[in-house]
């Protein structure tokens, strides 16, 4: 494993505000990630990517603890994530989650999906929230569909509303569990330019991906997991161009010559 | 490169005459579909005559007649409007009937403010605030105090006594069936535990069963001044019954909730509270509106077992009305009037089901 010292990395942020210590996790018998030590500095974007069951989506389900764990330690902006169930939703209101199957509310509108969690966590009025709402909708350039259901959108639509959604209680990280995975092709790219946006305004990204585009354009860091490790971790050229496990360099042909 | 051109949408093409069209596809679409269809004509033609012979055509609708000159070929209808206030309010005081009058006057009143406040932000206010302070006038109402004279539950029957227990079946069991299947779904061991003893045992056991017990054998473990009302029991036996389908009923609508939904609610920092409350329970119950709704009818059903403890609801009532040497021999009368005010009220029910059905649907329109 590579180590990086902070001027590879680039000038971002001073402090680690994710820091993941000998994290291990099993599925019953299963050991699906194993003693994973990962720093996440402030408004870093770091890419992770891997063959499927490797474990990419459960690290970053763990740091908002959709996952437990059972060893190790994850501090999310200086707080340990324990148990206590404090804890547990402070560190949630911090950090928003965007997911495979957007997992939009689908009994509610647009607009409410967007107010849901800056009113009931945030305590903010429904006016403030609605106005940053429209706001974000606007952003995402689907503003015109505030009214609308989840149902009533296509794929690449929810994926802009749901980006939309962890945006709205302004979170310092966001975690992408393969975010474009399961769109149509024609609307991978939407998705994508939402996100590229993202990545432009400093805010801390941890996102699992395929779209080796997009790391290669915004990412700081790339991450390979492979059976549940940290099997490599660089800057975007370095990554591809010189990947130093045989590894990685496998997986990179198979990606890369679809 | 090569050209193409997209081409017009076109209107589909028109039929020539509809009903034949109709006819043809859904009643003579093959030599099956047509036997069965001339075999259901054959049944009606059997069936119809006589009923319209008996209900209409041959019955008396001299509303003034006695059984005597009322004759014995068809229905003798004189027979529902001499016993008619017995039917709706079994044997409560005549000169009290106006409290039972007015306790379902506000009911039409309040659904009546209800649909007026379609729109309004006060609409949930309104409806929550109906729900907890309306049972409280009805009972009033019916029962007396506050200055009004009290009237034994004994004289409670008919109409108004079916529409009472279905009705605070329906109401009490609703909130207990939600508790009960979100026990069952519980992380909390002792929580789920109870939830599961308590739903497998009252749902193998019939409904009678709990109406005896509740009646018969609940007072034996009191002593004789500490007896309690005997409908009050009925009403707690068959609450706990309904909460258990209920409970049923509504576990199913959350197992359909995709765990993704869960998960989106924990990622966004609500509490279970709010996650339950908000996100869950919205949905579940939006799927489970035909199955609850069934529930319900089948409760409403199931009030005519009371007449197996002794308390006269509708059904009861045409026993109680046919044993007036007066109206001897009169019981299909009765039993026909009773069906058809139970299925009106029933399929009332049904049709607003698939109301709230369209009206919660957020589906592509």
């Amino acid at each position: 494993m590579s180590e990086l010292t902070n001027k590879e990395i680039g000038e971002k942020g001073c402090c680690d505000i994710i820091e993941i210590k000998g994290l291990n996790k099993w599925y019953g018998d299963f050991h699906a990630l194993k003693d994973i030590d990962l720093n996440v500095k402030e408004g870093e974007i770091i890419v992770v990517c891997g063959p499927s069951g490797s474990g990419k989506s459960t690290l970053i389900r763990c740091v908002n603890f959709l996952e437990k764990f059972q060893e190790g330690s994850i501090l999310v902006d200086g707080t340990e994530l324990t148990d206590d169930v404090k804890k547990i939703r402070q560190v949630r209101s911090e950090v928003s989650m965007v997911f495979q199957h957007f997992n939009l509310f689908p009994h509610l509108s647009i607009i409410d999906n967007l107010t849901l969690a800056p009113i009931w966590v945030h305590h903010e009025t429904k006016q403030e929230a609605r106005e940053k709402a429209l706001k974000l909708l606007d952003r995402v350039g689907i503003k015109d569909q505030a009214e609308k259901y989840p149902n009533q959108l296509s794929g690449g639509q929810q994926q802009r509303v749901a980006i939309a959604r962890s945006l709205c209680t302004s979170p310092k990280i966001m975690l992408f569990d393969e975010p474009t995975s399961a769109l149509d092709p024609e609307m991978i790219s939407e998705v994508l330019d939402v996100m590229i946006e993202l990545a432009k305004e400093g805010i801390t990204m941890l996102c699992v991906t395929h779209e080796m585009g997009f790391a290669k354009k915004v990412a700081d860091r790339v991450i390979f997991m492979d059976e549940g490790q940290v099997i490599e971790q660089n800057t975007p050229e370095k990554f591809f161009e010189n990947p130093e496990s045989e590894r990685l360099q496998l997986f990179l042909d198979q990606i890369l010559t679809q | 490169m090569a050209t193409y051109s997209l081409k017009e949408t076109k209107q589909p093409p028109k039929s020539q005459t509809k009903a034949v069209l109709w006819l043809k596809d859904n009643l003579f679409s093959s030599v099956t579909n047509a036997s069965l269809t001339f075999i259901a004509l054959y049944i009606i033609y059997l069936l119809l005559p006589p009923i319209l012979n008996w209900t209409i055509f041959d019955a008396n609708f001299d509303l003034t007649a006695d059984n005597d000159s009322c004759g014995r070929e068809g229905a003798c209808w004189s027979f529902i409007n001499a016993n008619f206030k017995m039917f709706i309010y079994g044997f409560y005081p005549q000169e009290e009937l106006w409290r039972v009058n007015t306790m379902f006057g506000i009911i039409a009143a309040l659904v009546a403010l209800g649909s007026l406040l379609k729109s309004s932000q006060y609409r949930a206010h309104f409806i929550i605030g109906s729900f907890l302070i309306y049972p409280v006038v009805a009972f009033v109402l019916l029962y007396g105090g506050l200055g009004l004279e009290i009237v034994e539950t004994d004289k409670w029957g008919g109409l108004t006594l079916t529409v009472v227990v279905a009705a605070v079946g329906i109401i009490a069991s609703f909130p207990l069936g939600i508790l009960f299947a979100l026990g069952r779904q519980s992380e909390m061991r002792v929580v789920k535990f109870i939830s599961v003893v308590y739903i497998e045992f009252v749902r193998g056991v019939p409904l009678i069963t709990i109406l005896f017990m509740a009646s018969v054998v609940l007072p034996l473990f009191f002593s004789a001044g500490m007896d309690f009302d005997k409908l009050l029991r009925a009403l707690i036996g068959i609450t706990l019954f309904q909460t258990a389908y209920i409970a049923e009923v509504i576990r199913g609508g959350l197992q359909a909730i995709p765990k993704g939904q869960y998960e989106a609610a924990d990622a966004a920092g609500l509490s279970f509270m709010q996650k339950t409350m908000l996100v869950i329970l919205p949905q579940a119950l939006k799927i489970s509106i035909p199955n609850i709704v069934g529930s319900f009818i089948a409760l409403f059903k199931d009030t005519t077992l009371l007449l197996i403890i002794g308390l006269f609801d509708m059904l009861a009532i045409v026993g109680a009305a046919t044993s007036n040497s007066n109206w001897l021999g009169r019981d299909t009368e009765g039993y026909v009037f009773v069906a058809m005010v139970i299925w009106v009220i029933l399929y009332s029910m049904s049709r607003y089901s698939k109301r709230l059905e369209v009206r919660f649907s957020t589906e592509h329109k």
